[in-house]
């Protein structure tokens, strides 16, 4: 792992004067997965906030070869591009090593892109997808996806007179895409740079598919000061809503273990959109809520130990 | 002089895509289609291709992966049927207008519900607008030919853009035919080398694809897009000559089949134009001046060409197989009159709907076709612009 310092005096692939939103959790996810690449590489997006606010013709803020093809086949796609480049290895055209990394929201990974992502692990491309899970369809307008915590206000899960926010739990991608037995498996916080970058460095030494869930906190859809992102993110860690932990050739391991483990409650009352649940008779699906990431963690732990 | 051997449709257009040897492809087995898939399998299982074959888990993936492919610098194939290349078809526009020059088998098939496996053109007919240029092919030799045509034309420096070539399922796909194959070499030859424009692998040049696009550029992109299928209609021809110096058989955007001194027109594509032929010299024989008319590129379609062609005939029967719900006549027929219409003279133009699911059609279906044109032309008014050809009410 390089030093800060050494890390701040790499050329960023992503440049300033994208269009995101002042405090998003993406620009910063992408940046730190960026410094641990030491090869040329090649970034495919889907269609979601990250894509819409980088590549606006005539304009674009990467500096490596992007590409954007649809919402659901980041996965895919990328196969076709690390496709493409063993087949110009092998014909002698290309000699430069590059690595070949994805980046989709949640709605694009847990939810209309989970086939395609799970064909490219299942096929075996060296290939580093990344999820920048911020919990719901943000470039829509903040609709509930699979990865939103149950209790969650969106657009398609409004807190009303009879329901509080989101009735479901959310999915747990991370596993699903370890029980495909990849090479590298992980999930990150941007809020411990040091960890994340670490697990893309060694995600893009995998020699096959590697697979990084990336918690994005966003500021318009979660409804806290755009200050707060990586504040936000650690909370998240810390109360074991988002342990981080990885999976090397099936060997799992806790990467950071909070000191003291807070109640979900202090994530949830920094939040505009749990809001509803501090009033009311809401409460008990904080409970429901806490129970949930208490069991998923025993699990968790139970795997790792 | 090529070779002459016994095969399938379907392994005529793996053959074509072994002598390809495509850089990369991505397919997915759908019936029936698959043949073409498994085939080109066992090629790169045997080493006789170079291709990196990826197995995609749905059509959705392959096309997109065959997107990426080719925004790579590779050049890139794949082959689909009915309800597979309905999964693709939000890709298909995006292959079409990235302006990347993808080669695709389409084994027409219907489309669900309910589900049938046999032929028509309704999977092509759907993805008449997404951008790509349409070959039609008779028969096998055909499939063959135009896969390798499709390639140069793909390719074309004036031309970027993504290629179907169409051939009719089962009937095409499944039927053995004597074949005159080229050799290896010659399809090397023909074909050439890919020269990318632009690579997301040259990374001394990074490249942004598929921007986001909003009404301050996207119209522009669109207007040159629309541009650029003028040169794919002279490139078709041109190609198409090209071909014949090396084969002997020649393609062009239509075939015209005892057109010149007929002053009666059946209009059609796929392997139906077979029989047609077959149909109109029976009835030849009988004295009618029939002809029959074999469009091959359906996109970009002939307009001036077919308007020059027909416009001075009696009666013209345009007879589809596939359907545009709700429209007052076939997609064909629609693009015939619609082309005719710019002529200060023009045919008497019926339609007819045959063949869909793969319902036969007969030499005699035709012959009473032709019959009925007769009438209409002497009558000198169409009694029945839509009619079916062997349908139960």
């Amino acid at each position: 792992m390089a030093s800060l310092k050494q890390l701040s005096s790499k050329k960023e692939l992503l440049t300033g004067g994208h269009r995101l939103c002042a405090g998003c959790g993406a620009s910063i996810i992408v940046r730190q997965v960026l410094l641990a690449a030491d090869t040329p590489v090649v970034v495919a997006a889907s269609t979601g906030c990250l894509e819409v606010a980088t590549s606006i013709f005539p304009y674009t803020a990467w500096r490596c070869s992007f590409i954007h093809c649809a919402f659901e086949n980041a996965a895919s796609t990328l196969s076709g591009v690390e496709t493409a480049y063993r087949a110009l290895k092998k014909k002698g055209k290309i000699d430069q090593d590059m690595r070949f990394i994805a980046f989709s929201g949640d709605g694009g990974t847990y939810d209309i892109g989970i086939q395609a992502l799970s064909g490219a692990c299942e096929r075996g491309h060296r290939m580093l997808y990344v999820c920048y899970d911020n919990q719901a369809y943000m470039n829509t307008g903040i609709q509930r996806s699979s990865a939103t915590p149950l209790g969650a206000a969106t657009t398609t899960s409004p807190a009303g007179k009879v329901l509080p926010g989101k009735t479901q739990n959310r999915k747990d991608l991370t596993e699903i895409i370890a029980a495909h037995h990849i090479p590298y498996v992980a999930q990150a916080s941007p809020s411990r740079w040091n960890d994340l970058v670490s697990k893309a460095q060694r995600a893009l030494q995998a020699e096959g598919p590697s697979f990084m869930n990336v918690l994005s906190p966003c500021p318009r859809g979660w409804r806290y000061p755009p200050n707060e992102t990586i504040k936000m993110a650690q909370l998240a860690v810390d109360t074991c809503i988002w342990p981080l932990y990885e999976v090397v050739e099936d060997k799992w391991r806790l990467t950071y273990r909070p000191k003291q483990k807070p109640p979900v409650e202090e994530w949830l009352k920094a939040q505009g959109r749990f809001a509803h649940l501090f009033k009311g008779d809401n409460q008990q699906v904080i409970e429901q809520l806490q129970a949930e990431v208490d069991r998923r963690w025993e699990e968790l732990l139970e795997k790792t130990s | 002089m090529g070779n002459l051997i016994s095969m399938e449709g379907n392994q005529a257009a793996a053959e074509a895509m072994r002598q390809i040897n495509p850089d990369a492809m991505a397919a997915y087995p759908i019936t029936p289609q698959t043949e073409v898939v498994q085939t080109f399998a066992q090629f790169v299982a045997d080493g006789r291709v170079d291709t990196e074959f990826v197995t995609v888990e749905s059509e959705h993936s392959a096309m997109s992966a065959c997107v990426a492919a080719a925004a790579s610098g590779t050049r890139v194939m794949t082959a689909t049927s009915a309800n597979g290349m309905a999964l693709m078809w939000e890709i298909l526009y995006i292959a079409a207008s990235t302006r990347l020059p993808i080669v695709m088998a389409l084994v027409n098939r219907a489309l669900s519900a309910n589900i049938n496996i046999h032929c028509d053109h309704s999977d092509s007919m759907g993805a008449r607008d997404t951008g790509w240029i349409q070959l039609f092919c008779e028969n096998g030799q055909e499939a063959y030919d135009s896969l390798i045509q499709a390639v140069r034309i793909a390719e074309h420096p004036q031309v970027r853009l993504p290629v179907m070539v169409c051939y009719d399922g089962f009937i095409i796909s499944h039927a053995v035919e004597c074949l005159e194959l080229l050799n290896d070499k010659e399809v090397q030859k023909f074909i050439g080398e890919f020269k990318p424009v632009n690579s997301l692998l040259d990374i001394s040049h990074p490249y942004t694809f598929g921007p986001l696009d909003l009404y301050d550029f996207y119209f522009e992109h669109k207007r040159q897009q629309i541009e650029a299928y003028g040169p794919a209609k002279r490139v078709v021809v041109e190609i198409g000559k090209q071909f014949a110096t090396l084969s002997g058989r020649e393609y062009g955007l239509f075939e015209a089949y005892r057109l010149q001194d007929a002053q009666l027109a059946i209009v059609l594509m796929g392997s139906a134009a077979g029989t047609a032929k077959e149909a109109v010299d029976r009835l030849r024989a009988n004295g009618l001046p029939i002809g029959v008319l074999k469009l091959r590129a359906f996109r970009p379609f002939p307009s001036e060409e077919l308007t020059q062609l027909l416009s001075r005939f009696e009666a013209v029967a345009v007879l589809d197989r596939a359907v545009s719900f709700g429209a007052a006549a076939g997609p064909l027929f629609t693009e015939i009159s619609s082309a005719l219409f710019a002529s200060n003279r023009r045919p008497l133009l019926v339609n007819y709907i045959y063949g869909l699911g793969g319902r036969d059609i007969d030499i005699e279906d035709i012959q009473e076709v032709g019959e009925k044109l007769k009438k209409t032309a002497e009558s000198g008014k169409v009694e029945q612009p839509f009619d079916y050809i062997g349908v139960r009410k």
